[in-house]
């Protein structure tokens, strides 16, 4: 009876986390379906105490008021620029528990000749929770500035990566011969150090699309792990969230014009490419103009459409952005902002960030409606970003980025961009519009620059 | 296996479980617009903290200070990824939220937002 209700209760945790995620999948029920996952996890976790045989009740209360200790303040407290880093560890402690909960689970049975099938299972759940667990601390790291974003190349990585594979698949091999725990520890030790070399080589603006496939990853580990423990609440929500974070994967790349095997497997931006230095060439000089110059032209257009991009997520200018198009709007100017799909450092990043900022709905315009409007500004204010606006993108077929969907900003009247330096963007690809005539460059920080148009427009 | 809430469920019928789940899955986020890709992948991330079923059910089974220690770490990193998980896409879409009704003003001052939340609501 007590077994019933148990299994009921995990029904319903269930249906919440497909509920949950189709709500997140539409703007209107995001938040809900939200709230209904987490009532649902709330079920599941509560009936999970009354399950028969359990001690250890002490142990395990406080084991979870560590966790919320650390876990909610670190999610309240986290800058929604540092989002993505923030759930790169939470996904990887994720796995790290999956592999644990597994290990445990086959030390205890060892000695009891397990069958060959649950030998799979628990190796399948140390395997991809490992390397979703050490890929997710190095895909934090890179997030973090703890160790560089560029993607970091060794000659041969490729065979070395693969013969990391294949050593592994022969120990799971072993591991199904003789079921001894000292195999799957080998399995757990080999399995991070994949994790870590498979990660090694993806950087910058692709570490987001890495992150959720890593999020997949320990879904399947879940469910692996599910397996294990013959429970059925593990492996549908674990298997939901490895479909759907491929699915999602594919989606994100999508957006970026690219393929997921590009991505994981092309170590995209560590080489400068030919068509760099051929616009270097042809390209001439670049026009640096001063801030009151600028202000001038921003106060007297018509239209203004304010391009965010990663370097305003950096040096967190959302808040500044809007001072800056709340005094345009004083001057009588129309202001709306263009959001590519990867703007920032994920996909919908941008919209999050310019959402915290109190920036009005109907002033964002997704890729799809801003491209028409852009031939009618007067300035495009291109703030911290690059590559989604190289039209290398649209006509040099030899270019990484080519096929690309960008904001075509080269075609509105003026291009103004705010930048650090000339250093390229994350592709590390030189973008020629930097240096096209009807292009002025304010070099510096986007905060600094824009809180300083801010009050050159005012005093226009 | 120990600690198993279906004890007398066969392979077969978790692989049926399994199979369907992943269906369901691809289903069930067929298309997503790019803005919601940020909390859908937070989202599902708090999802599979699920896992911490699985580690009360370890830790509730364990003998010994070893298998207790083991147990005592997987409860906690499980909840970190529940709790932080599903608090962090709260925060997210709660921002979604109030840019629908842009004519109001921002939501009162959260707790533990840190200078970004403030700035934005003294800039208002």
């Amino acid at each position: 009876m007590r077994q019933n209700i148990i299994d009921i209760c995990y029904l319903i945790a269930a249906v919440g986390f497909v509920l949950a995620l189709r709500g997140l999948s539409s703007p209107k029920g995001a938040r809900l379906g939200n709230i209904i996952g987490a009532t649902g996890m709330a079920v599941a976790i509560g009936a999970t105490f009354a399950v028969d045989g359990l001690t250890n009740f002490g142990v395990i209360v406080g084991a979870i008021a560590v966790g919320v200790a650390i876990g909610v303040p670190a999610a309240r407290m986290v800058k929604m620029t540092a989002i993505p880093q923030m759930v790169a560890i939470f996904n990887g402690v994720g796995g790290a528990a999956a592999a644990l909960v597994s290990i445990s689970e086959f030390s205890r049975e060892a000695g009891a000749h397990p069958a060959t099938y649950q030998v799979v299972e628990v190796l399948a759940g140390v395997l991809i929770g490992s390397v979703s667990f050490s890929g997710s601390v190095v895909a934090f790291a890179k997030l973090q500035e703890i160790m560089t974003g560029r993607p970091l190349t060794y000659p041969g990585q490729q065979a070395v990566n693969a013969a990391l594979g294949v050593v592994i698949l022969a120990l799971v091999g072993a591991g199904l011969g003789t079921d001894s725990t000292i195999a799957v520890i080998a399995l757990l030790a080999l399995s991070l150090v994949l994790g870590v070399a498979f990660v090694l080589p993806i950087g910058g603006a692709d570490v987001p699309v890495l992150i959720s496939l890593l999020n997949s990853f320990t879904g399947i580990a879940v469910a692996a792990t599910g397996f294990v423990l013959r429970s059925t609440v593990l492996i549908v929500a674990g298997t939901l969230v490895g479909a759907s974070g491929t699915l999602l994967t594919r989606m994100m790349s999508k957006a970026m014009g690219r393929s997921i095997t590009n991505i994981l497997f092309g170590a995209f931006g560590s080489v400068i490419t030919a068509s760099g230095s051929m616009e270097g060439a042809t390209g001439g000089s670049v026009k640096a103009g001063t801030v009151e110059d600028i202000g001038v032209l921003l106060a007297y257009s018509r239209k203004v459409a304010i391009v965010p991009g990663y370097g305003l997520a950096v040096a967190q200018a959302q808040h500044v952005a809007r001072e800056l198009a709340d005094e345009l709007a004083k001057h009588g100017v129309e202001v709306f902002y263009a959001i590519h799909p990867v703007a920032g450092r994920m996909p919908g990043h941008m919209n999050v960030l310019l959402a915290e900022a109190n920036v009005p709905y109907e002033q964002l315009k997704e890729m799809d409606q801003a491209n028409p409007e852009l031939p009618t500004a007067d300035v495009a204010l291109v703030v911290g970003a690059n590559d989604v606006v190289n039209p290398a993108a649209r006509n040099s077929p030899g270019s990484p980025i080519y096929g690309m969907p960008i904001l075509n900003v080269d075609e509105a009247s003026n291009v103004v961009f705010l930048k650090r330096s000339m250093r390229p963007g994350f592709a590390g690809i030189d973008n020629e519009l930097l240096y096209d005539p009807k292009t002025t460059m304010l070099f510096g920080d986007a905060k600094d620059s824009l809180t300083k148009l801010v009050a050159a427009v005012a005093a226009t | 296996m120990i600690g198993t809430t279906l004890a007398n469920t066969s392979i077969l019928q978790l692989i049926t479980v399994f199979i369907l789940s992943a269906f369901l899955g691809f289903e069930v986020i067929s298309k997503v617009p790019s803005i919601l890709h940020t909390p859908l992948m937070s989202g599902t991330n708090a999802i599979h903290g699920v896992i911490l079923v699985g580690a009360i059910i370890v830790t509730g089974t364990a003998h010994g200070a070893g298998e207790l220690t083991l147990g005592f770490i997987t409860v906690v990193l499980a909840t970190v990824n529940v709790v932080g998980g599903f608090v962090v896409t709260d925060r997210m879409l709660e921002m979604f939220k109030s840019k629908s009704r842009p004519g109001q003003p921002p939501d009162r001052a959260r707790d533990g937002d840190g200078p970004d939340a403030n700035a934005a609501g003294s800039a208002r």
